[in-house]
């Protein structure tokens, strides 16, 4: 039975694809590729990833909605057709690519999963792939968020040199009407409720900092969005302490590990669960900060409220 | 005792999955999206709620059963200001065409 | 008992495919985005069915999550449209 639910489930995120791409108009597509985000977070969650399928659902149809949805509303109505014949290009090019690359994994596909799994008492964490993110693999984690600083750095680029100290553009266009301002004053605050708790569940149980900053930083935008926050300014000294949290944060336990460990993100023996989890902390902060920020724009006025 | 669960189980989830197979025929059916909304958000909520109470016994522990009844609830505040969200924003969508069309001889 | 559950998240998922087909020929994207909800409840109830099944009470978080951000996708789409507010239907004529 969990074949035809599978082979179902399947159909449903190839049939969304296929509308959001096939789509004549610009939000429709948009509309669809929310959708297929939800489609496809269930199908992470039949391939027994919900680690996957919570980041997908935040980010694929939550955040990315955001993102296309003010996209779409500055587009014209009917993109031109050159256009959708060059992107059609692209993306078939992309999906024969990627085709290309699964069919040429080898068979069985190489997998550290036994070694982690072996290793992860040692941590004093439950979920595999925090351990993975936080102890094995911290160095990757540290690059990423350094690089997700980088492109909150590139973003502000864009602002012109009179402005960039500034707050950015609102989201979208006027005020929120009163049934969207009523849906996020109910909403934000459980939504931060539920952020705060995946953070918590992560170290046992699917979830963790980047979901959780996912999260808290949709529920950011939310509250941006129905005028319930003022536009963060680009120059605020606490703002910026926030952004710096996470990968100084990991930076500063990477190298008290050479002081107690011996080596370079390395977790204190005995305390590496409460290490892990301040530094998650400070992480999932960042994470929800920059997330916002870059979702935001670059700064362009002073006196923007 | 065990097999008496599953009953309810059976029972009240196809009586869930019925709420949603009649929500969708609204949807479907119905002549303007303001009455589509109202099909949407009605049907949908009473399937999930029944389909929450027949999984309950189906819960591996309190604090799951906790966590679906939580979903639920969420999901019924949530829908109930979405249908007002939805309702304004295609009023605003029909007015917005009614101009086009003004403007348009 | 599992076989059972997935054959009504399989319903579930037959019941939004054909509102999703059906109200993706409508007219306007309000109906798409009525579609898209529809989608997001099922997505619920789906998981909820096959967190049990598959005994992975992680998907309840999930559910709890796709709850959250269908309900901010309906805010995200409604802002788009800029900030004309219609009129109150029952608000009195206005006398020039």
């Amino acid at each position: 039975m969990s074949l035809v639910f599978d082979a179902l489930a399947g159909l449903l995120v190839a049939g969304a694809a296929l509308a959001a791409v096939t789509a004549a108009a610009p939000r429709a597509a948009v509309i669809a590729f929310m959708g297929y985000g939800v489609l496809l977070g269930l199908a992470w969650a039949r391939l027994a990833a919900p680690d996957v399928a919570l980041t997908e659902i935040a980010i694929g149809s939550g955040i990315s909605g955001i993102v296309l949805l003010r996209a779409a509303a500055g587009l014209p109505a009917v993109p031109p057709a050159a256009n959708r014949a060059l992107a059609a290009a692209i993306s078939v090019a992309v999906a024969l690519g990627l085709a290309a690359l699964v069919l040429a994994l080898p068979e069985p596909a190489p997998s550290r999963a036994a070694d982690a799994a072996a290793a992860l008492p040692a941590t004093g964490l439950g979920n595999p792939v925090t351990g993975v993110l936080l102890a094995f693999r911290a160095l990757d984690t540290l690059l990423e968020k350094i690089v997700l600083l980088l492109a909150l750095v590139g973003v502000w680029a864009l602002a012109r040199d009179p402005l960039w100290r500034g707050r950015p553009e609102p989201l979208f266009a006027g005020a929120a009407p009163a049934p969207s301002a009523f849906l996020a004053r109910v909403l934000v605050p459980i939504g931060v409720l539920v952020g705060a708790y995946l953070l918590w569940a992560g170290a046992d149980a699917p979830g963790g900092a980047f979901q959780s900053g996912a999260t808290l930083a949709a529920m950011g935008l939310l509250a941006l969005m129905a005028g319930l926050a003022p536009l963060p300014r680009a120059d605020d000294r606490r703002l910026r302490l926030v952004l710096l949290a996470g990968p100084f944060g990991l930076l500063a336990a990477g190298f008290l590990g050479w002081a107690t460990a011996g080596a370079f993100l390395a977790f204190p023996p005995g305390f590496e669960k409460p290490v892990i989890k301040i530094v998650e902390i400070a992480i999932t902060a960042s994470i929800a900060l920059t997330l916002i920020l870059v979702v935001l724009g670059p700064p362009a006025g002073e006196e923007r409220p | 005792m065990s097999l008496l669960l599953d009953a309810v189980t059976l029972l009240l989830v196809s009586a869930g999955v019925l709420f949603f197979a009649a929500g969708t025929l609204g949807l479907l059916r119905l002549p303007d999206p303001l009455t589509r909304i109202h099909a949407l958000t009605k049907a949908d909520n009473v399937g999930l709620a029944l389909i929450v109470l027949g999984l309950l016994p189906q819960a591996g522990s309190v604090m799951a059963g906790v966590k679906m009844i939580a979903v639920w609830a969420l999901a019924q505040i949530a829908s109930g200001a979405v249908s007002q969200v939805l309702a304004e924003a295609a009023t605003l969508e029909a007015q917005i065409e009614a101009t086009a069309r003004e403007k348009r001889p | 008992m599992a076989d059972l559950l997935f054959a009504a998240g399989a319903l579930v998922l037959l019941i939004c495919g054909a509102g999703l087909a059906a109200l993706w020929r409508g007219e306007g994207d309000i109906d798409r985005m009525l579609a898209f909800q529809l989608l997001g409840s099922g997505a619920i109830a789906v998981l909820l069915l096959i967190a049990p099944a598959m005994s992975e009470p992680a998907l309840l978080d999930a559910a709890l999550l796709t709850a959250l951000l269908a309900a901010l996708a309906a805010c995200a789409y409604r802002a788009a449209l800029g900030g004309r507010t219609p009129p109150a239907p029952d608000a009195p004529e206005r006398q020039p």
